[in-house]
């Protein structure tokens, strides 16, 4: 049983490592810090840097917000600076940015929250000389939250904005 | 307020001057609901009476409808059946009064079905007021030929009748509530449009829950709804047509559109359109198709709603800093703040009525939201019901109760509840699933 489940994690990672190596020939980009192509399955590294998977994991997908709050905060426009230079080092990604919000308000007002995050968001990504055609934005108001636990550690999880990359 | 309480008043005096005519020292059916808590007036609903065993079962079913109705009002008592002296098993036995006064009875309902030769049934009825042993209004009762599988409704206009004739106001029980059934986990919430009569009654889903759907509304002319779809993950206010199942999506918006309420006339639609993180107030005349934009401020302007006669609108705004409730005219002019409480106000709804404005209420300081009514003008605030999340009124088409919902802590339960306008007779609207953003449609024409 227990080989069997390895058995599949290991065609997983062969695969995963194909079809990576699909999208970095097949986009035409020559990313300079491509990883070595001999590499072992057995042996997993991060995440190709083109990769979506790169983008929420190491560049970051999310920012947060305070209560009733769209401004970005310093750690947050540190966090869009790296999505920025991102969809500029890749010009063929999009992005829909979500914006989220906590229980703690209407359902009619929260989507009009969502709405100015997101937009918060956007803007801050021109600002950085991405495209504005590159840049979706949606609002979920508090309709699609990330925890549910009614206390201030899960409300600031909530409050977000969530880059989705294409 | 003042042509509502006289028009109270005067019907109130038409039914007890009809009375003190013929029972001088018995004028006393009549429940004056403005008041905070009243004693509910025991009534006799006894079956209705039916010629074969099939009328005497739909006899029983209006019956119990009826009873139903008028005991969630909280303004009647219905009396149990079982301590009933007389069986009434047409409309031509005359009640014996005292029989039906030594249960204490203060309004007897008498009535029949019959089947009529074109395979409709015909369903009469007569309300008495057992003390002054008169017919209450309309004398003669009333009858309704209609085909059996109608019943039902039937049922609910003769209870708002009833209610009627012992308030003086329209009743709300041939209505409908259109809502948002939620269902699956808290983190990966199913909504979907359900429809319901108003006791719960003939319920079903209007989508699939496919795409996200949030705030229906009625239309208050047609069996139409308006509402937010997520559909292709785009937020838009569409129509949707009860009868023919038809949707379509309102105007060709750059941004989300959202919180569309009909117009009373039902010839407009009002709703908020998002443009680069800025909401505003716009409308749409349905026969024209042709967009008006109501307000033009940087804040987030949402949640309108027509007063009854369509000559101004209520809506919130954050561009005093926080939410807070507006009135204006229905042009966008004479934009005025009428919310000062200590917290943040939204979803105002203008009572049919005229007379008050629903609204949530939050951000206070023991972290509770409310819901409440204050006038037009801002003053007479005063909270209904509160919890850890209840939010969103509709009103009755009487003005007289409304009903909002209330979503526990911790992603619990989701459920609709009406209560009075007085703050009394608080009920849980029972719902297959969990449940939110309820709309209460006008008295089906």
């Amino acid at each position: 049983m227990k080989l069997r489940y390895l058995s599949v994690i290991a065609v997983a990672v062969m695969l995963a490592a194909c079809s990576t190596k699909k999208t970095e020939t097949g986009g035409g980009a020559t990313p300079a810090a491509s990883p070595p192509p001999a590499a072992a399955p057995a042996a997993p590294r991060g995440p190709a840097p083109d990769s979506i998977e790169y983008f929420n994991t190491v560049v970051g997908n999310m920012v947060s917000f305070d209560f009733d709050k769209y401004d970005l905060s310093a750690s947050a426009q540190a966090i869009l600076k790296g999505q920025a230079a991102w969809l500029n080092q890749y010009p063929t990604r999009t992005l829909t940015v979500e914006g989220h919000c906590d229980e703690r308000g209407t359902r009619e007002y929260n989507l009009g929250l969502g709405d100015r995050r997101s937009n918060s968001v956007k803007q801050f990504l021109i600002a950085q000389g991405v495209n504005a055609g590159r840049v979706k934005t949606i609002s979920y108001g508090k309709e699609r939250p990330l925890c549910v636990s009614s206390d201030e550690a899960c409300w600031s999880k909530n409050r977000r904005g969530s880059s989705v990359v294409q | 307020m003042l042509n509502a309480l006289k028009r109270i008043l005067a019907v109130t005096l038409a039914v007890g001057s009809l009375l003190t005519m013929s029972a001088p020292s018995r004028a006393e059916v009549h429940i004056d609901i403005t008041r905070g808590r009243v004693e509910p007036m025991p009534i006799a609903v006894p079956n209705f009476a039916g010629a074969s065993p099939e009328l005497q079962q739909v006899g029983r079913d209006i019956s119990d409808v009826i009873t139903k109705d008028l005991e969630r009002s909280g303004l009647f008592r219905p009396l149990d059946q079982k301590g009933f002296l007389q069986a009434l098993t047409s409309m031509d036995v005359q009640p014996r009064f005292a029989d039906w006064r030594t249960i204490n009875a203060q309004i007897l309902v008498q009535g029949v079905v019959e089947a009529l030769p074109n395979g409709q049934i015909r369903i009469s009825f007569r309300p008495w007021d057992v003390f002054s042993a008169q017919e209450i209004k309309p004398p003669g009762g009333k009858a309704y030929g209609i085909d059996p599988a109608n019943w039902r409704r039937v049922a609910h206009i003769i209870a708002d009748e009833i209610y009627t004739a012992a308030t003086g106001e329209t009743g709300y029980f041939d209505t409908r509530v259109v809502y948002i059934a939620e269902s699956g986990p808290a983190l990966n919430r199913m909504k979907r449009l359900a429809i319901m009569d108003q006791d719960g009654a003939n319920h079903r889903y209007l989508t699939d829950g496919a795409n996200l759907v949030l705030t229906p509304r009625f239309s208050p002319t047609a069996q139409e709804i308006t509402y937010l779809s997520f559909f292709k993950n785009t937020p838009r206010v569409y129509l949707f047509n009860i009868d023919t199942g038809r949707q379509e999506v309102l105007g060709d918006f750059p941004g989300m559109t959202y919180a569309p309420r009909f117009s009373p006339d039902g010839n407009k639609v009002i709703f908020a359109a998002a443009l680069n993180g800025n909401s505003d107030i716009y409308e749409m005349d349905l026969r024209t198709r042709k967009t008006t934009r109501l307000t033009d401020n940087p804040s987030i302007d949402t949640s309108p709603s027509y007063s009854p006669r369509g000559d101004q609108i209520t809506f919130s705004s954050d561009r005093g800093g926080t939410q807070q409730i507006y009135t204006m005219n229905a042009d966008g002019s004479n934009q005025q703040r009428i919310s000062f409480g200590k917290g943040r106000y939204g979803t105002p709804v203008w009572s049919p009525r005229g007379d008050f404005i629903a609204f949530t209420l939050y951000g206070t300081s023991d972290g509770n939201f409310y819901v409440g009514v204050m006038k037009p003008d801002g003053s007479g605030e005063r909270r209904l019901a509160q919890g850890f999340d209840v939010e969103a009124p509709t009103w009755a088409p009487n003005g007289r109760v409304f009903m909002y919902y209330a979503q526990a802590a911790n992603g619990g339960r989701a459920r609709l509840f009406s209560i009075d306008l007085t703050g009394y007779n608080q009920r849980e609207i029972v719902t297959p699933q969990d449940a939110s953003d309820p709309a209460w449609s006008p008295l089906i024409p």
